[in-house]
């Protein structure tokens, strides 16, 4: 910039003619604290001759004004106050200044900087003016006394600001004219021609121009740190008056640089705060409305009071009773609990609901909920889990059909046991789950029994996200939604334990073996139960009962026959039935007085260890202990009672307990496909020793023939000799 | 857990369902102070609960002044009368490995093992059937221990050494981060270093050697043997092991509340390859 400067110059001086260059001169010479009051002082000088943009960094008016002559001495006098060193202090602006100084057709007003250059220039204008004898008007005097308020001391921004105020107006035309300017200096000088020609009244209006375009150029935003240095400037400066330092001049890059670092502070600290608190918020507000929810009830109040005092348990009571026994989850989260219960009675069509217990997970848990729905309000996607098997079947016999020519294959897929229907059997009750009381309830699938017989087979950590898929062999059909709700059954139907004689059966069944067939299913409150003595309760296991229907090893609670076969066959798996039946007790079969619901003492054996442990509650206060039943057999079932009341929880892990390590099956052995037979017999690759025979009588062969053609070939030739 | 802190620690421990009956717990505040008098010790903690078939043992374990000292393990049946327990040593360790099954909850009861062991006679070298009684409060100490070694955590920071040697409390420790809580590198296991000399001169170099001077979790085998969980929004971390099945960890991040307490079996879950 600074070589082409004096070229410009030159060019400019040429264009300009002579009498403009006296006033570069005054303009070059006075060293203001911004530069660009120089070259601004530089353009206008133009006015007369015409404003001619100019394009020299502020470095050269020194150089300019040394190579020149200075006969306006007296300005660069008047202007002293200036200090002149204070116009290196913004090299990186300089340039920028400069090439706004090229737009200057009028004088161009920018704050600071170039509303002191404006005011400069208006002032070097007014001199010029008067040098020139352009004719005053108004605006001359009006530079005139800006000029004189110029002299004031610079210290003060108020003449700042005073411009500031003037050239606001026309600022905005600046932007627009920057551009253009940048692009042909012809066209500048076309301009500045025109103001040059005309009268003095529309030279203000170029120097207006002018400032506005410096003014836009200083509001330009950077595109790396998003300031601009109109602001920056402006926030220095008024960080310099503020404080007043001594020798401001030494110290102002610290300024500089510390006023850009303020800007930086505030943003990073936002960031951080939001970040870290999110999540808590996040529950804590979910909850809030868990609490909130009880002042939403509207006119549907006493039906619902009806219904929501059979549904609604009173989990509080529970947990108190749990509590003595060591098993609970704490105040506040059942409480939680409780009202996320609330929640869910409220939202669905409830008939009975009942906290089941919480299932530990790896990343989140399981908060369980057991439930009946009121009759008829039972859920429709029964039917399409039976679609896709149908669908199954259908294709593979298609299958068989096309490939007739092939050997047919024994293999058949075992027909799949079809799952019970709802409200029987293991999916007599429908469970929710939930990670937090808070988050939202989710339904759980009905189980087939193919679940609960792999389930059997793996054992799985839950990872809490119920569409994880359950990779293990045998594999599982089903995410972990399915393992979850099979382990669920599996618990239910082992843990699920109540006194003696509060469950009995509605209707009176005989003994006989059809109705042991169909399966005692349905039990009612016993209204004449009158409780059992606690000590009982601990003292025997033979007082405590199932009452969940047991599975059996086919996966479901009532026996399906899978194969239509003869009566006589049917008779056989008959005996066989009742046989299965006998070696793992089926509920309702065992009859132990008026109950016909089978007691715990019958439950297997672990190993020589009885499947439950039954413990008082308190040692030291017999009187209001409870009896407390744990499993042994599914670490972390409790049951408890106090003689008229009695509740079962499961809180763990949801894995059955086995003293020896966990084998994963082994995967049967390869199944013969077809039969072997005289179409389709599989031979054996030939042995190495065959082979090399075979060989050596192929090559016997050849050798022999080879003889042959010899002997018949000499013999040819001895013909042929002959 | 801190027997001073044992009421809110109890309460932060409850996620994993096994707690203390209330006539347990104020018979453990009352009976933990005399022991702490009796024995001298510095702190108390009470380590946790052994389930067995007939009773339940409370362990106690009582710390002297240098944090990583040998502790001082206790037992009781009723949470009042606290009896010392030997001090565990790989012999025992050994004899009791081939004990399998569930704690009885009678510490004199002896289980019955046959081994076949060989005995030499003059120049024979036959086998015999012996069987090897073994008590249960030697298994009973050997699974303290083990499961001393194997999982018991404390947070980084609460614990530093001095140049002379002994571990002191950090009395300055304000609880972990959030962003820390979160991490398993940010636990220790609150035994001597096993595998800190094996490190890298490169992972050394970033260690401060008055806090980093025992073993983090990260590291443990099998991985995802620590399950890491945010309860209560994010007001509370619970480190739950997945090797010994009933042990939880717990620390309130940005608050001195931490603990662990053990409420299980006593037997190692040695499934967990199969279960991950």
């Amino acid at each position: 910039m600074e070589d082409s400067v004096p070229v410009n110059q030159k060019i400019e001086h040429q264009e300009l003619g002579e009498t403009g260059r006296p006033w570069e001169e005054t303009v070059t010479t006075s060293q203001k604290p911004e530069l660009g009051l120089s070259e601004a002082l530089e353009l206008e000088q133009t006015p007369g001759t015409g404003l001619q943009p100019r394009s020299s960094p502020p470095g050269t008016p020194r150089s300019g004004a040394g190579t020149r002559d200075r006969p306006v001495d007296d300005l660069v006098g008047q202007r002293s106050s200036f200090p002149p060193s204070s116009s290196q202090e913004l090299p990186s602006t300089l340039s920028p200044l400069a090439l706004a100084r090229q737009d200057f057709m009028a004088p161009s007003q920018s704050d600071k900087t170039t509303s002191v250059t404006s005011e400069a220039e208006t002032s070097h204008f007014g001199h010029l003016e008067q040098l020139s004898d352009k004719g005053g008007s108004t605006p001359h005097q009006i530079c005139q006394s800006e000029g004189n308020t110029f002299h004031q001391p610079q210290q003060t921004k108020y003449p700042l600001h005073d411009l500031r105020d003037v050239s606001h107006t026309t600022s905005k035309q600046k932007e627009l004219r920057f551009d253009i300017f940048q692009e042909d200096d012809s066209n500048n000088n076309y301009h500045l021609d025109q103001p040059e020609s005309g009268a003095s009244e529309v030279a203000p209006s170029m120097l207006e121009i002018a400032i506005q375009n410096t003014k836009a150029y200083l509001l330009k935003t950077s595109s790396k740190s998003g300031l601009n240095l109109y602001d920056h400037l402006s926030e220095m400066l008024t960080k310099v008056l503020d404080q007043r330092p001594e020798n401001a001049v030494d110290i102002i890059e610290n300024i500089s640089q510390d006023v850009k670092m303020e800007h930086f502070s505030k943003k990073l600290d936002t960031l951080q705060n939001e970040n870290e608190m999110l999540a808590t918020y996040e529950i804590a507000e979910k909850q809030k409305i868990l609490f909130l929810q009880g002042n939403l009830e509207g006119s549907d109040q006493e039906l619902e009071d009806e219904i929501a005092e059979h549904a609604l348990p009173n989990i509080m009571e529970s947990a108190f009773y749990f509590e003595q026994a060591g098993v609970g989850l704490g105040t506040d989260e059942t409480y939680r609990i409780f009202l996320a219960l609330k929640q869910l009675t409220d939202t669905h069509p409830i008939q009975k609901c009942r906290f089941w217990g919480k299932i530990l997970g790896l990343e989140m848990n399981y908060i369980v909920a057991e439930v009946e729905f009121r009759e008829g309000e039972d859920e429709e996607e029964v039917e399409e889990e039976d679609v896709p098997e149908e669908r199954d079947n259908g294709d593979s016999e298609a299958d068989e059909d096309d490939e007739d020519e092939l050997p047919r294959p024994f293999y058949r897929a075992p027909q799949a046991i079809p799952k019970e229907e709802s409200r029987t059997g293991a999916n007599k009750y429908v469970y929710f789950v939930c990670n937090e009381p808070g988050r939202p309830w989710v339904k759980l699938p009905a189980v087939t029994p193919a679940q609960i017989v792999i389930a059997r087979k793996i054992k799985k950590f839950f990872t809490g996200r119920l569409d994880t898929p359950i990779i293990s062999y045998p594999p599982f059909p089903g995410n972990e939604s399915n393992y979850l709700r099979a382990q669920i059954a599996r618990i239910s139907a082992g843990t699920h334990v109540s006194p003696l004689g509060f469950y009995h059966f509605g209707e009176e069944e005989g003994e006989e073996e059809e109705e042991i067939e169909s399966g005692r299913d349905s039990f009612e409150e016993n209204p004449d139960f009158e409780g059992v003595q606690v000590i009982d309760l601990v003292e025997s296991l033979s007082n405590w009962v199932h009452h969940v229907q047991h599975i059996l090893p086919q996966g479901r609670c009532n026996w399906f026959n899978p194969i239509q076969k003869s009566e006589e066959e049917e008779e056989e798996e008959d005996e066989e039935k009742e046989e299965e039946k006998g070696e793992e007790p089926d509920d309702i079969e065992q009859e132990v007085g008026p109950p016909l619901l089978t007691p715990i003492s019958e439950d297997l054996e672990i190993q020589n260890t009885s499947p439950w442990t039954t413990r008082l509650s308190s040692n030291l206060i017999p009187q209001y202990a409870i009896a407390v039943l744990r499993s042994n057999l599914w670490p972390g079932a409790y049951a408890f009672s106090n003689g008229k009341k009695f509740e079962n929880l499961y809180i763990g892990w949801g894995h059955k307990y086995s003293p020896d390590s966990y084998t994963p099956p082994v995967p049967p052995p390869v199944y013969q496909e077809y039969p072997s037979g005289t179409e389709i017999t599989e031979m054996d690759d030939p042995t190495v020793e065959e082979e090399q025979a075979f060989r050596a009588a192929q090559e016997a062969a050849a050798d022999s023939t080879e003889e042959n053609e010899e002997t018949e070939e000499e013999e040819d030739e001895e013909d042929d000799y002959d | 857990m801190d027997a001073e802190s044992l009421l809110l620690s109890l309460e932060l421990a409850s996620g994993s369902g096994q707690g203390l009956s209330p006539d347990r717990r104020a018979s453990l505040l009352t009976s933990l102070m005399l022991v702490k008098r009796d024995y001298r010790f510095d702190r108390v903690l009470f380590w946790g609960r052994i389930l067995g078939l007939v009773a339940d043992y409370y362990i106690a374990q009582g710390v002297s002044e240098d944090q990583l000292a040998p502790r001082k393990t206790l037992y009781s049946l009723n949470c009042m009368e606290w009896s010392l327990l030997p001090p565990a040593t790989e012999e025992m360790e050994m004899q009791t490995s081939v004990v399998k099954g569930r704690f009885i909850g009678d510490p004199s009861h002896e289980y019955e093992h046959t081994e076949l062991q060989k005995v030499n006679e003059g120049k024979k070298v036959f086998e015999e059937e012996v069987v090897v009684q073994i008590k249960e409060e030697k298994r009973l100490v050997s699974v303290i221990d083990q499961i001393d070694k194997a999982v018991a955590v404390i947070p980084r920071g609460a614990l530093f050494k001095t140049p002379f040697g002994p571990i002191n409390v950090n009395r300055t420790f304000e609880g972990l981060s959030l962003s820390e809580a979160k991490k398993l590198s940010s636990y220790f296991h609150f035994r001597e270093p096993v595998e800190l000399k094996n490190k890298t001169l490169l992972e050394k170099a970033e260690l401060d050697p008055s806090l980093d001077f025992m073993d983090s979790l990260e590291h443990d085998i099998p991985k995802g043997s620590w399950s890491v969980q945010m309860e209560r929004g994010n007001a509370l971390v619970v480190l739950r092991s997945l090797l010994w099945p009933g042990l939880t960890f717990y620390h309130a991040p940005r608050t001195k509340n931490y603990g662990y307490i053990y409420v299980g079996t006593g037997e190692k879950n040695l499934d967990l390859p199969f279960m991950l």
